[in-house]
């Protein structure tokens, strides 16, 4: 428990850096996850460099969903799009710095599949994005 | 913490320390020196050793098919799973064996009605009446013929309290219903739904009933014949049994009016290469190989039950449900859905201010506690209650006040992570 509710994870829960929505913006996305029904949308805004300039997430989850969804878009700024398609579900567990088992790991994994979607312009999100 | 003494506050119909013996997985420890502690059956019920050794026995006895065999194994499997049926139908008080229809589980029997008996009684325009507490299997079947049939969908409210609007539906009942299929026992508020009432003020206008008995069936006597139902639809593994078996009871007049479900095997009087003739009931519905193994466990599992009693487990599940309430209640920040105890069975959804219900389960489950988190495959449920998702414990005859006492602690320990 001490492991897995790391003090990062708490507290990116509980005071998230990176909350929000962003109007205008260059990108947007949302998706739910149906087993449990959390639910996120990233925004992004690009700079002149096509890199990402501003990243929030919005939504409702546990504490890893919106934990991770808080990391994910701290670690993306400065990321051209090309950058963010070549991100794994290690990156994310890195992020987090803890291991999951199959059902958590589909709520630490939702913010970056609904990231990708938008990058890639998809009109319905894929978990073969964060395979 | 205050430490209550629940052993003296409830008083269990049974040894429970004996029925605890049945069930072997509750002896397992979850990890090391972690006993478990099983707060989940409302999503699937532990087995006892009677099942798990009847299938068993099967498989090392008299595994072969069934029907239409000559040799000793095919008379002896076929003699097991046409056996397990009539205890089923006297489990539920069927009037005949004949109309106890294995299915896959409750979701299927309740497709059954759909497909077969709705595609060809409803039409453009006809009236179903839900409930808005209705499983996702209550829910979805109707939706996809809302699509193909236009028929038209209306729902009996849940009032503040956790209970049915019945004034609302006696106005929905002025709409000329064909069909009013509604849960026996929601699983999640835990409500136990006035069935005879609500099959009494159907009929009288003409409406064919289902019962959606997954939740009550295991859990206290259901018997057909005074709920007066058309349909009732149940799942084995919620009530001790194996996975992959459930059961449609149905009217027999009803049945046999209606046309078959699957096409098949075993469902057949006769077949031509251009036609076919339904064999009579039950098999009509049981299309191709049924899960024989599972029947024989089912049958076991109905054995079971009904050694103990349905009236000892109901009220011994009653003596739980109260006192778990009555300790959630005293943690501060958590809050539970549903009616009082006494209009409910041992099921507490609940939410704990600040903490998402899959951490409340991950964080218990440290503990050994299994608690479900989620929506419980009653997404409109609860957005109706305005919340995502909820925590729920559930309990059934093996769990004991001590248990209860495990989890209140596990919700404590959650509070001082989140703290």
């Amino acid at each position: 428990m001490d492991d897995f509710y790391r003090e990062v994870i708490i507290d990116r829960y509980k005071n998230p850096q990176f909350r929000g929505t962003l109007d205008p913006h260059d990108i947007s996305f949302q998706d739910d996850n149906p087993l449990c029904g959390d639910h996120i949308q990233v925004d992004l805004r690009l700079g002149a460099d096509g890199r990402v300039a501003e990243a929030t997430f919005d939504g409702h989850g546990c504490a890893i969903s919106q934990a991770s969804a808080d990391l994910l878009m701290e670690s993306v700024i400065g990321k051209s799009l090309n950058d963010i398609k070549q991100l794994t579900r290690d990156d994310i567990l890195q992020l987090l710095g803890i291991d999951l088992g199959p059902v958590r790991l589909k709520c630490a994994l939702l913010s970056l599949k609904v990231l990708k979607a938008g990058v890639y312009g998809l009109k319905a999100a894929s978990d073969d994005l964060v395979d | 913490m205050t430490a209550s003494n629940p052993m003296s506050a409830i008083n269990i119909p049974f040894d429970i320390e004996h029925i605890r013996a049945d069930f072997p997985v509750l002896n397992r420890e979850v990890r090391p020196g972690l006993p478990l502690v099983y707060l989940d059956s409302t999503a699937s019920s532990q087995k006892p050793e009677a099942v798990i050794e009847a299938m068993n026995g099967f498989y090392r006895c008299c595994n072969a098919n069934i029907h239409r065999g000559v040799h000793t194994l095919a008379e002896e499997a076929t003699a097991a799973y046409e056996g397990a049926r009539a205890r089923v139908a006297r489990f539920i008080n069927a009037p005949s064996a004949r109309q106890v229809i294995f299915t896959r589980n409750a979701t299927e029997a309740i497709n059954l009605v759909a497909y077969a008996w709705g595609r060809a009684n409803l039409s453009a325009g006809d009236v179903v009446i839900l409930t808005e507490m209705e499983h996702h299997a209550n829910l979805v079947p109707w939706h996809i013929l809302a699509t193909e049939k236009n028929i038209r969908l209306e729902f009996i409210p849940v009032n503040e309290a956790g209970l049915l609007d019945l004034d609302e539906y006696r106005r929905l009942l002025t709409l000329g219903p064909k069909l009013v299929s509604f849960t026996h026992m929601s699983n999640v508020l835990g409500t136990i739904t006035p069935a005879e009432e609500i099959i009494r003020q159907a009929k009288a206008v003409g409406a064919v009933t289902l019962v959606d008995g997954a939740q009550s069936v295991p859990h206290f006597a259901v018997n057909v014949q005074s709920l007066g139902c058309d349909f009732l639809a149940f799942s084995s593994h919620k009530m001790c049994g194996p996975t992959g078996i459930g059961v449609l009871y149905g009217g027999k007049e009803i049945l046999e009016a209606m046309p078959p479900f699957m096409g098949g095997g075993d469902m057949i009087k006769s077949v031509h290469l251009r036609s076919f003739t339904p064999n009579a009931l039950p098999y009509k519905f049981e299309a191709g190989t049924p899960a024989i193994a599972e029947a024989v466990g089912l049958g076991a599992a109905v054995d079971y039950l009904s050694r103990i009693g349905m009236d000892a487990i109901a009220a011994h599940e009653q003596a739980m449900i109260a006192y778990a309430l009555e300790r959630l209640e005293e943690v501060p920040g958590v809050k539970v859905y549903g009616p009082s105890a006494q209009h409910k069975g041992g099921v507490a959804a609940f939410s704990l201010a600040g903490v998402h219900p899959h951490d409340i389960a991950q964080i218990l489950d440290e503990g050994g506690v299994a608690v479900r988190a989620g929506h419980h495959c009653a997404q409109p449920l609860h957005e109706k209650l305005g919340i995502p998702a909820t925590a729920r414990a559930s309990f059934y005859l093996y769990n004991t006040p001590a248990e209860v006492d495990k989890l209140i602690e596990g919700l404590y320990r959650v509070k001082k992570v989140f703290s």
